[in-house]
C-alpha cells in the first residue's frame, strides 16, 4: 500500500514539474529586449528603403495580430500571424520554408509597447533557429499607429 | 444660442482637461456602434448618453491591458453611481481567448468583441491598450494609448463627474 502511494506521489511530482516546464515554454513569450539591437531597423531608415527605387526590397512579415494587419500594414508585408502563440509560429515557419536561408527578412509587430510585445522575439529567434542569416526587426517603441502610420510612412489596409 | 455656448464651453473644457493625453480624436463625436456583449445583451454606445463613458480597447495577449484592467474594475465600482460607465472592447482575433480570461475574472461592465471595422471607426486601433473617455454628450474628451498614466486618467474622470 505504501509503495503504491509512493508511486502515485512520485508520478504527481513528475507530472507537475513537466506541466510547469511546458506551461512556461508555451505561455511566456520571449521579451523583445532579448533581440540584439544590432538587428533592429529604425522606422525612418526602413521607410527610406521602401521609398527608394534603387534599394533591394526585403521580405516583410507582420508577426502580430490580424485585426491590426487588416486596419493597416506596410505595403508588400505578408501576414504571418502572431508568433507568440503556437499557430502563428507554425504559420511563420511554413512561410519561411519557402525562402532561401540568406533571404533579407524584416519582421514587425507594433501591437503594443516594445517591452510588452509578445511576438517579435519569438519570431526573430524562430527564424534564426531555422538558419536564416539576414533577419532584422522593425523597432516600434510604442505601437504601429504612433511610430509608423502617424509618421506618414506608407500603409495599406485589407486582409 | 445658450445651448450652443454651453456645447462650445463643454468642448473647450474637454479639450483642456485631456492634459497630457493623446489629442488625436479629442473633440470629435464618438462614432456610434451596436454590438452584443459577451453575455448576449445589446450594447449601443448612444444608450449611454448622459454618462461619462470609458471605452477600453484591449486584448488577452496585451500585458499592459491586463495590468490596467483591475483599476478599471475598481473605477466602475467606485464611480459608477456618479455616472461612469466602462465598456470593454476585446481586439483579440478570436473572442474565445478573451472569454476564457474573463471567465476567470468577470468584468463588472459590458465587454464586446471588436474587429478591424470597429477599430477603423475610431481612427484605427493600431496598438493596445487604447482608451477613450467620452463625455455625456457623446464627444471624445480623452484618448490614452499604450502605457497610460492611470493617475492622470483617473484625475480626468473625477473632474468630469459630478461631485458626490
Amino acid at each position: 500500500m505504501h509503495a503504491r502511494l509512493r508511486n502515485i506521489f512520485c508520478f504527481l511530482i513528475v507530472f507537475c514539474a513537466l506541466t510547469a516546464v511546458w506551461g512556461s515554454a508555451v505561455a511566456d513569450p520571449r521579451p523583445a529586449a532579448s533581440i540584439p539591437s544590432a538587428d533592429f531597423i529604425q522606422p525612418a531608415a526602413f521607410a527610406a528603403i521602401l521609398g527608394s527605387e534603387a534599394a533591394r526590397k526585403p521580405v516583410i512579415l507582420q508577426v502580430g495580430f490580424h485585426t491590426l494587419y487588416q486596419q493597416a500594414h506596410i505595403p508588400t508585408a505578408e501576414y504571418a500571424g502572431p508568433a507568440g502563440d503556437g499557430r502563428g509560429l507554425k504559420s511563420l515557419r511554413g512561410r519561411a520554408a519557402q525562402l532561401p536561408k540568406d533571404a533579407d527578412i524584416v519582421i514587425y509587430c507594433g501591437c503594443c509597447p516594445w517591452d510588452h510585445c509578445p511576438n517579435v522575439a519569438d519570431a526573430y529567434f524562430a527564424l534564426h533557429e531555422l538558419g536564416f542569416t539576414h533577419v532584422r526587426v522593425l523597432y516600434i517603441p510604442n505601437n504601429f499607429g504612433d511610430d509608423w502610420v502617424e509618421k506618414g510612412y506608407p500603409v495599406i489596409k485589407g486582409s | 444660442m445658450r445651448q450652443l455656448l454651453r456645447a462650445a464651453a463643454a468642448l473647450g473644457l474637454s479639450v483642456m482637461l485631456c492634459g497630457t493625453a493623446d489629442s488625436k480624436n479629442v473633440g470629435d463625436m464618438a462614432p456610434d456602434f451596436s454590438r452584443a456583449d459577451f453575455a448576449g445583451k445589446p450594447v449601443h454606445l448612444t444608450d449611454y448618453r448622459g454618462r461619462l463613458v470609458l471605452l477600453n480597447f484591449w486584448a488577452s495577449w496585451c500585458g499592459p491591458c491586463l495590468e490596467e484592467m483591475p483599476r478599471f474594475f475598481d473605477w466602475q465600482r467606485d464611480y459608477g453611481a456618479r455616472g461612469l460607465q466602462i465598456i470593454g472592447v476585446s481586439m483579440d482575433d478570436d473572442a474565445a481567448a478573451a472569454k476564457r480570461l474573463l471567465a476567470r475574472r468577470p468584468a463588472p461592465y459590458p465587454m464586446v468583441q471588436g474587429d478591424a471595422k470597429l477599430g477603423e471607426t475610431f481612427g484605427g486601433v493600431l496598438g493596445l491598450p487604447l482608451t477613450f473617455l467620452i463625455d455625456p454628450q457623446g464627444r471624445i474628451a480623452g484618448r490614452y494609448q499604450g502605457n497610460a498614466d492611470l493617475a492622470k486618467m483617473e484625475a480626468q474622470i473625477k473632474r468630469m463627474l459630478p461631485r458626490p
